[in-house]
């Protein structure tokens, strides 16, 4: 055995931690950064830094590093590139052994990967990429609560995207008008409602108030229309407690889902909360308000296919994406990337999409891609061309703001989705005849003609912040 | 002021998923749907239930899916003679899927009476 000594002082970080010639193993957390240097630190030394600084370096050797066998601990910056179209920064990849990570706990490989690091002085910008989660750590978390197909079977919804809106104004009214709106979008077909994020249980609408009218407004659609429907209920709260609470109480209405605001309530709350729904035969719809903050530079912070990915080992059964074609921001092939780290049960690398590593999901559940924001009727050819059946498609001004009302604006989308579905399964061009498509759907529906006139000129076109790396 | 008088009623009916919102499938629509069951690798299957039992997750079974059918007229006889047996009941067709262990896709083809 080599004889340790006990060197005081600092040293390079490329000397323990770029290690070139390292071959990951198949337990290993990989992760890919995007890094950009300050001047003058040569990439190695700036990659083993992030290496160092996101495992178990510190800024100068420590004698306590003899006692343990750091060789084994430590993580490692094994591999570097050049990034597409941008000179300053690159990529490193680092592998991580399992043992640095508590199991089943997001919240603990955040706090390792994307800590301190990310202010650290010699890097001027840093950007966690891609993570690639060993199947060994996988099989430690218990992901969503239900997924994709039991979710189905449970509300008995097949071969369709599902429809949603989110109730609006999304602050101000009181209980019985909020019930109201719920009410009228459901009997006209939408299959949920939504509750706006920044909706918890404000004065003008206790969450109690709340829930109780939305109850009866859900039940009474279900009897109207011989279907099943459901409101995301808000259950993010001031502390874990009032959140179990009003899950609790959801329950007691016999309500079939509930949601959550997975970055500002934290992946502790999200996954305890996801464990709670599982145990308690609840669906958990989540929102991401925040992710922009975070994943919106691309010079600096977490990509939201990582937060995406996070979120389906932490628990939940719906994940906004963004729509590709609304009002927000969205990259074509950037979605799809991060739609299959949600849905699939194997994602290959794929550079073109933002795919740095393979990924096996194992067993775990599939997520629901939920597509939301500035979107109507005239988008639907696109989005169920883009997202598929396994989406939910969030029409909300796009519903409630018909001239006829809610129930009219939900039968619109909802003839409009429909005749997009039979158009595709009978081979048909969706996205290049969907104006046929919409067109002879309207013959039939008077609800849809008026959208279409309605919303013929609305067109966001506004260029994409956050682009796939290209040269 | 909108004009009330141009502006439409939504009359809420029972509509039962997918489809509910098209009229019904010519014969040549339920061919292509069929078609398109197969051609996914789903096996076919027919379902009736009275609209009075219609909640829940089952609705009765006809005879057993239609595993290793390739040809869409099989399926399309036993919608019929399932709707010829069960004249009052609705008839949906479904489409197993034995990967994800759900159903692929299920629509009503024949709404019952009552």
């Amino acid at each position: 055995m080599a004889t340790k000594t006990y060197d005081a002082g600092v040293k390079d970080y490329a000397q323990m931690y770029w290690t070139p010639d390292y071959v990951p193993l198949d337990t290993d957390l990989l992760a890919c950064f995007k890094v950009t240097p300050q001047e003058g630190v040569p990439r190695e030394e700036a990659a083993a830094a992030v290496a160092a600084e996101s495992s178990t370096g510190t800024w100068t050797t420590v004698w306590s590093d003899l006692l343990t066998d750091i060789e084994f601990y430590k993580g490692r910056a094994y591999r570097i590139e050049d990034v597409p179209g941008d000179p300053e920064a690159f990529y490193t990849f680092i592998a991580y052994p399992l043992d640095l990570f508590e199991e089943g706990s997001i919240t603990n490989v955040l706090t390792s990967l994307v800590g301190n690091v990310f202010g650290f002085k010699a890097i001027q910008a840093l950007r966690l990429e891609d993570i690639r989660f060993p199947i060994a750590y996988i099989k430690t978390c218990m992901g969503p609560p239900f997924g994709i197909q039991v979710e189905r079977d449970r509300l008995s919804k097949y071969g369709r995207p599902l429809l949603g809106a989110t109730i609006k104004p999304k602050l101000g009214l009181s209980g019985k008008n909020y019930g109201r709106a719920v009410y009228e979008s459901l009997r006209g077909g939408l299959d949920f409602t939504k509750d706006d994020e920044n909706v918890n249980s404000q004065p003008f609408m206790r969450w109690q108030d709340r829930f109780e009218f939305v109850a009866e407004a859900v039940q009474k659609a279900e009897t109207k229309t011989g279907e099943t429907k459901g409101h995301y209920l808000n259950v993010t709260a001031p502390d874990p407690e009032q959140m179990y609470e009003r899950a609790e109480f959801a329950k007691e209405l016999g309500m079939p889902i509930i949601m959550h605001d997975f970055l500002t309530g934290g992946f502790t709350a999200n996954t305890g909360l996801a464990k709670w729904c599982r145990k308690n035969g609840m669906l958990l719809h989540i929102h991401r308000a925040m992710h922009a903050v975070i994943d919106r530079s691309p010079k600096h912070g977490i990509h939201f296919r990582v937060l995406a990915k996070c979120l389906r080992l932490s628990g939940g059964d719906h994940l906004h994406t963004g729509t590709v074609v609304g009002k927000l921001e969205g990259d074509r092939a950037s979605t799809l990337g991060f739609v299959d780290q949600l849905r699939e049960a194997f994602v290959p690398e794929d550079r073109s999409r933002g795919v740095f590593f393979d990924q096996d999901w194992g067993s775990l559940p599939g997520v629901m891609a939920v597509a939301s924001g500035g979107i109507h009727v005239w988008h639907m050819p696109a989005l169920v061309s883009i997202f598929g059946d396994d989406s939910v498609l969030q029409f909300g001004g796009g519903t409630q703001g018909h001239p006829w009302g809610n129930a009219a604006g939900a039968a619109a989308n909802r003839a409009a989705v429909e005749a997009c579905v039979k158009a595709r399964n009978q081979g048909r061009e969706i996205e290049k005849e969907g104006k046929e498509i919409l067109m002879e759907a309207a013959s039939q529906s008077p609800e849809l003609k008026i959208a279409l006139e309605t919303w013929k000129e609305i067109k966001f076109e506004y260029d994409t912040v956050d682009k796939l790396d290209t040269a | 002021m909108p004009d009330f008088k141009e502006m439409g009623d939504y009359r809420s009916r029972i509509t039962q998923e997918t489809f509910g919102f098209l009229k019904a499938l010519t014969w040549d629509e339920m061919h292509d749907m069929v078609a398109y069951i197969i051609d996914q690798g789903w096996v076919p299957g027919v379902e009736h239930e009275t609209p009075a039992e219609a909640h829940g997750h089952y609705w009765t079974l006809w005879k057993l899916p239609m595993f290793g059918v390739k040809d869409t007229a099989p399926v399309l006889e036993e919608l019929e003679a399932c709707h010829r047996a069960y004249p009052e009941d609705h008839v949906r067709l479904v489409g197993f899927d034995d990967y994800t262990q759900s159903l692929g896709t299920a629509f009503v083809v024949y709404q019952g009476r009552g």
